[in-house]
């Protein structure tokens, strides 16, 4: 296989180029006077080889999100509005015409042609992902059946060998099933067979929650690793912030089905505009030990059926005041960074960052929290490490480890 | 293989567990067992030899339990199940030429009614909405209808209104019949034509089971991340439907142990209304005759059969479930 | 729907009836079933004649309905219309207490093999698979054929017997359950603070398998039916108990099927075989309320829903979505 994308995993060139585009996304469970809605509005762009993190409490519609941009969600999902938009570049181009699916138009026939061979999805738990009568193999070889029609069978075998020994699985495990796996084996297979088709885009729901901390970091620095290596990009789906802080270049935050900020990760982490963005960042650890007083965020997310009035986050906010009772904030450009010191052109921004908060209207003054300047002189750590958090039972007994991921735009700005 | 062989034991002791309450059933009845079969006996010739193996078998009252019990044992053995004491042979002889009529009748009906009822299960199950969902309730009335009237309703409307299939027998016989046993092409004809209402009733009886199991399971399934993956992955429709149905048929093949006893005691009643020469008909005959050792070898033979069909089940589904192979 | 189903006066409304009602297969189910119990309770005393009435001893050809005779008679002048109405009671009755009595022995063993574990539950296990194999209306015929004529005709008797070789299934399902429900934190946590094993299994566990419980309870009644009605239509019950089956028995013997007197065989055919669709809608109903994923839906044939299709989430725009 031809290797084209170039290792340099500089922002200034592989961020800029538009790979997948979302607009106004709306997704209905149910439909007719029972439909709730789960995603109101999101818009996302991912570039080229991103990593883009979409984070948020269990409940927040960011799996939602991820499954009804692929077509993949189930019923009673339904979409209700908006674009998503596939800007794909045949394999082994670097320039040259791009075409562009259109997602949410496309039919099923359309749909199984791009589906794994541009954009494949890593689920949550292989245990559960992967079929549990059939053998590693055969799993891994029906995709190549099914797309690469010109394939022999031969040939097949040989790509299924060279996609789990890019995973760091020996040969031998071809004829296994998959419970006789350990839990790592098994995500390291679902990433390979992610991976089988090369595609320019990989969306990863929580793909490494279930698994015990050390497993998870080695799995995250193999990722992290392939992605430099064949370029794709990913959208990363998890409620563990300080995990995107590492990995991600860009985040979504979601609360409640609609995106209340979008930012990079340098930005999200330094400066977090939404009060939301604040508490979920401050449910995990700071982390470079910085003497922050650990808090969760009080209450619950609402359920779909009864959305809060106003910001649906103002029943949980300690900076609400009466307006986010009634009226929507919109997703807008924070107003103190409105101004024209837009932040370097070196440093990772992508897109312009947005938070969907009143407090940053310009009306008054934002809480000092939430209104943390950025760029910041503050030296940024490229070792990081990740503590406990209590958001779920898989993440309840994670404790720092010694080997980490090191950020490459992290690790650049430093 | 392993788990095949602990499951081994496990059929070991079940009929082992048979075979001691074929011995106490009689014995637990109210009375003398003996003696309740003497009452009952509309027949006055009962010759001495005969009058002794019943004694033999049910306790005439000079042996003690334990003995009895090993007596039985020892006779069961040596394949010996007592004297018929209506025909005047011995029950493993009648039972010799009444079985293979059974197990033709219920194996077919069952392995129709599985193959059917699964794919119609699976179709069911893959397009929740569709038509055959609305035939469900349908397909139950068949099975919550005891047997023997849905034979009747079988027999009355194909069989003796319809004139389309014989209404009894297992083949033509008397003075009339053109054709004559063994294995030619007439006579193999003559014997489906005559199977067919019979196995009709069982296996429409049966399939509701099978059906609702597939299509509930097929739901389950469906739900699996797997099955989502097969159809992100864009594979053929009818590959990731075979992943599912392939994962759904595992615990229906499990289920199998739950029904297959009532599925085999159901084509017994329905040999009786067809008047089929198999097993149920032997067993309404002899309960005619109050002839108790053959009674009591048919429900020793039927036990042993179930048990068989089980012990299938369980080599299927080993075969059928790399997960199970592994637990030893 | 019908006058037996009036909602009630002080909530009113129509979408006040209670949940499982709403279902049309557990209302069918309830109506019709409702209809048989109070004919087994009320039939006997409503018949014009005693089952054993007989209106000539004279005449032996069976005669079809008639203003005189509803159900018409049969070849012993019996009034059929009579046996009809005192025929139900055994068979609910012997099916009811068979139900009953199954239930309790497949709770027992099923909840303390599940709950239990270890070599308890393998015990029972086998116990349950055995039970399982035995054909049990095989069992049943040689033993009603061994019983004294008198025993044979006792309903709570044959109910207790039929119930011996009905309770497996039930237990079977209940063990796999309660082995789920043990492991819930829920259980877990009341057992760490200390309750005990009949408390847990009253409190947490019981209530949470009642309607596999209903589901066996109605499964073990359709068996029963069966069961009874197939051992009185082979002549394995005593004559003199008046049921449904008896009835067919004597419609056999004197080869009703096959000479066209279908007044005799139908009526009680068909109160069996209604029985046993009641219970099975009851069953289907129940089924689907618990299980709601298991519903059939219709969607697609009655509202201009989407079609939901595994991968191919559909999409509906705002403006075609909610103007209709």
């Amino acid at each position: 296989m031809t290797q084209t994308q170039t290792l340099n995993p500089s922002k200034a060139t592989t961020g800029r180029e538009v790979v997948l585009e979302i607009r106004g996304l709306d997704v209905d469970y149910g439909f007719g006077p029972d439909a709730v809605r789960a995603v109101s509005g999101a818009d996302l762009t991912l570039h080229r080889g991103e990593v883009l993190g979409l984070a948020g409490e269990s409940g927040s519609g960011k799996s939602t999100l991820a499954y009804a941009l692929t077509r993949l969600l189930r019923a009673p999902g339904v979409i209700t509005g908006g674009e998503v938009l596939f800007h794909s570049r045949p394999q082994g181009a670097d320039a040259g015409p791009v075409e562009t699916v259109d997602i949410l138009a496309a039919d099923a026939k359309e749909l199984g042609r791009m589906r794994w061979s541009e954009l494949a999805v890593v689920f949550q738990s292989a245990m559960h992902a992967l079929n549990p009568v059939a053998r590693i193999d055969a799993q891994l070889t029906d995709v190549l059946k099914a797309h690469r029609r010109h394939m022999s069978p031969a040939e097949r075998r040989e790509r299924a060998v060279e996609l789990l020994r890019m995973v760091g699985i020996s040969a031998d495990r071809l004829r296994s099933y998959p419970h006789e796996l350990s839990g790592g084996m098994r995500q390291r297979v679902m990433i390979a067979m992610s991976l089988a088709l090369e595609p320019q885009v990989v969306i990863m729901d929580e793909p490494t929650t279930a698994l015990d901390v050390v497993t998870q970091r080695e799995i995250l620095e193999e990722l992290m690793l392939l992605r430099e290596r064949l370029g794709f990009a990913v959208v990363f789906i998890t409620h563990d912030l300080s995990l995107l802080l590492e990995l991600a270049d860009s985040i979504a935050v979601m609360y409640a089905g609609r995106i209340v900020e979008r930012a990079s990760a340098a930005e999200l982490f330094r400066a977090p505009r939404h009060p939301y963005s604040l508490g979920l960042k401050g449910s995990f650890p700071s982390l470079h030990g910085e003497r922050v007083r650990m808090e969760g965020i009080p209450g619950a997310p609402p359920s779909l059926k009864s959305m809060p009035s106003g910001c649906a986050f103002h029943p949980r906010c300690k900076f609400a005041v009466d307006r986010c009772k009634v009226d929507l904030p919109p997703l807008a450009t924070p107003a103190m960074d409105r101004i024209d010191g837009l932040p370097d052109v070196s440093a990772p921004t992508p897109t312009q960052r947005v938070s969907s908060c009143w407090l940053h209207d310009g009306q008054q003054a934002a809480p000092d929290a939430l209104a943390l300047p950025f760029p910041t002189p503050v030296h940024l750590p490229d070792q990081v490490a990740t503590a406990p958090n209590g958001d779920t039972a898989s993440g309840a007994d994670r404790v720092p480890s010694s080997t980490t991921v090191t950020h490459p735009t992290l690790g650049s700005t430093s | 293989m392993r788990a095949l062989l602990r499951r081994l034991w496990f059929y070991l002791v079940a009929a082992f567990a048979a075979i001691t309450l074929n011995f106490f059933i009689p014995r637990m009845v109210p009375g003398s067992a003996l003696q309740n079969f003497l009452a009952k006996m509309n027949t006055a010739s009962l010759t001495p030899s005969q009058l002794q193996a019943l004694e033999a078998q049910y306790g005439g009252g000079h042996q003690g339990l334990v003995a009895q019990y090993l007596t039985y044992l020892g006779n069961l053995f040596h394949g010996n199940l007592g004297m018929s004491t209506s025909l005047s042979t011995p029950v493993s002889t009648v039972l010799g030429n009444d079985l293979p009529w059974t197990i033709g009748l219920v194996g077919s009906a069952t392995v129709i009614a599985f193959l059917v009822g699964t794919l119609i299960g699976v179709l069911a199950g893959w397009r929740r909405s569709g038509l055959l969902d609305s035939l469900l309730p349908a397909a139950t009335f068949f099975q919550a209808v005891p047997y023997f009237i849905l034979a009747s309703l079988l027999m009355l409307t194909l069989g003796f209104y319809g004139g389309m299939f014989p209404t009894g027998g297992a083949y033509d016989t008397g003075r009339f019949a053109t054709v004559t046993p063994g294995w030619n092409g007439p006579f193999m004809a003559n014997v489906i034509d005559h199977a067919a209402l019979p196995a009709a009733t069982v296996a429409l009886a049966s399939i509701a089971g099978w059906i609702i199991g597939m299509r509930n399971m097929m739901i389950t399934t469906m739900d699996e991340d797997y099955v989502l993956v097969a159809a992100a992955k864009g594979l053929p429709r009818w590959r990731v439907v075979a992943v599912a149905a392939r994962n759904a048929l595992l615990p229906s093949i499990s289920n199998f142990a739950l029904s297959i006893s009532l599925v085999v005691t159901g084509s017994i009643v329905t040999e009786i209304v067809f008047n089929y020469a198999g097993v149920g008909r032997e067993i309404f005959n002899a309960a005619q005759a109050a002839d108790y050792p053959v009674m009591q070898g048919i429900l020793l033979v039927v036990t042993f059969t179930v048990l068989g069909a089980n012990l299938l089940a369980d080599i299927v589904y080993v075969a059928l479930d790399p997960r199970a192979r592994k637990v030893a | 729907m019908s006058p037996v189903l009036r909602p009630r006066r002080r909530s009113g409304g129509s979408g006040s009836r209670p949940r499982w009602l709403r279902s049309p297969k557990v209302a069918a189910g309830s109506l019709i079933l409702l209809f048989f119990v109070l004919l087994a309770v009320f039939g006997p005393m409503a018949a014009p004649h005693s089952p054993e009435w007989q209106a000539s001893t004279l005449d032996n050809v069976p005669h079809p309905p008639s203003s005189q005779f509803w159900l018409g008679t049969d070849v012993q002048q019996h009034d059929l219309f009579s046996q009809l109405l005192a025929g139900g009671r055994d068979t609910l009755l012997i099916a009811f207490v068979g139900g009953l009595v199954a239930t309790a022995l497949s709770v027992v063993v099923g909840v303390s093999a599940g709950f239990l574990g270890g070599k308890a539950d393998e015990v029972l296990s086998i116990l349950t698979n055995i039970f399982l194999a035995l054909p049990g209306l095989l069992i049943l015929m040689v033993v009603m054929k061994m019983m004294p004529d008198g025993d044979t005709g006792n309903p709570l008797l044959i109910g207790a017997v039929i119930a011996l070789s009905a309770w497996a299934w039930g237990a079977r399902v209940l063990r796999a359950q309660t082995l789920a429900l043990r492991n819930q934190d829920y259980v877990d946590s009341a057992r760490v603070v200390g309750e005990g094993r009949v408390r847990i299994i009253l409190f947490e566990i019981l209530p949470n398998l009642l309607p596999i419980l209903a589901s066996s309870f109605i499964f073990t009644v359709i068996y029963g039916i069966g069961a009874y009605a197939s051992l009185a239509w082979l002549g394995l019950i005593n004559p003199t108990n008046a049921s449904w089956g008896t009835m067919l028995n004597t419609a056999q013997q004197f080869s009703a099927t096959t000479s066209g007197t279908w007044w005799w065989y139908g009526p009680p055919a068909l109160c069996i075989a209604f029985v046993g669709i009641a219970l099975a809608l009851l069953n289907f109903g129940i089924d689907e309320i618990v299980n709601p994923r298991m519903r059939s839906t219709r969607r697609g044939l009655r509202s201009k829903g989407p079609r939901f299709q595994l991968g191919l989430t559909p999409v509906v725009r705002a403006e075609e979505g909610t103007r209709p």
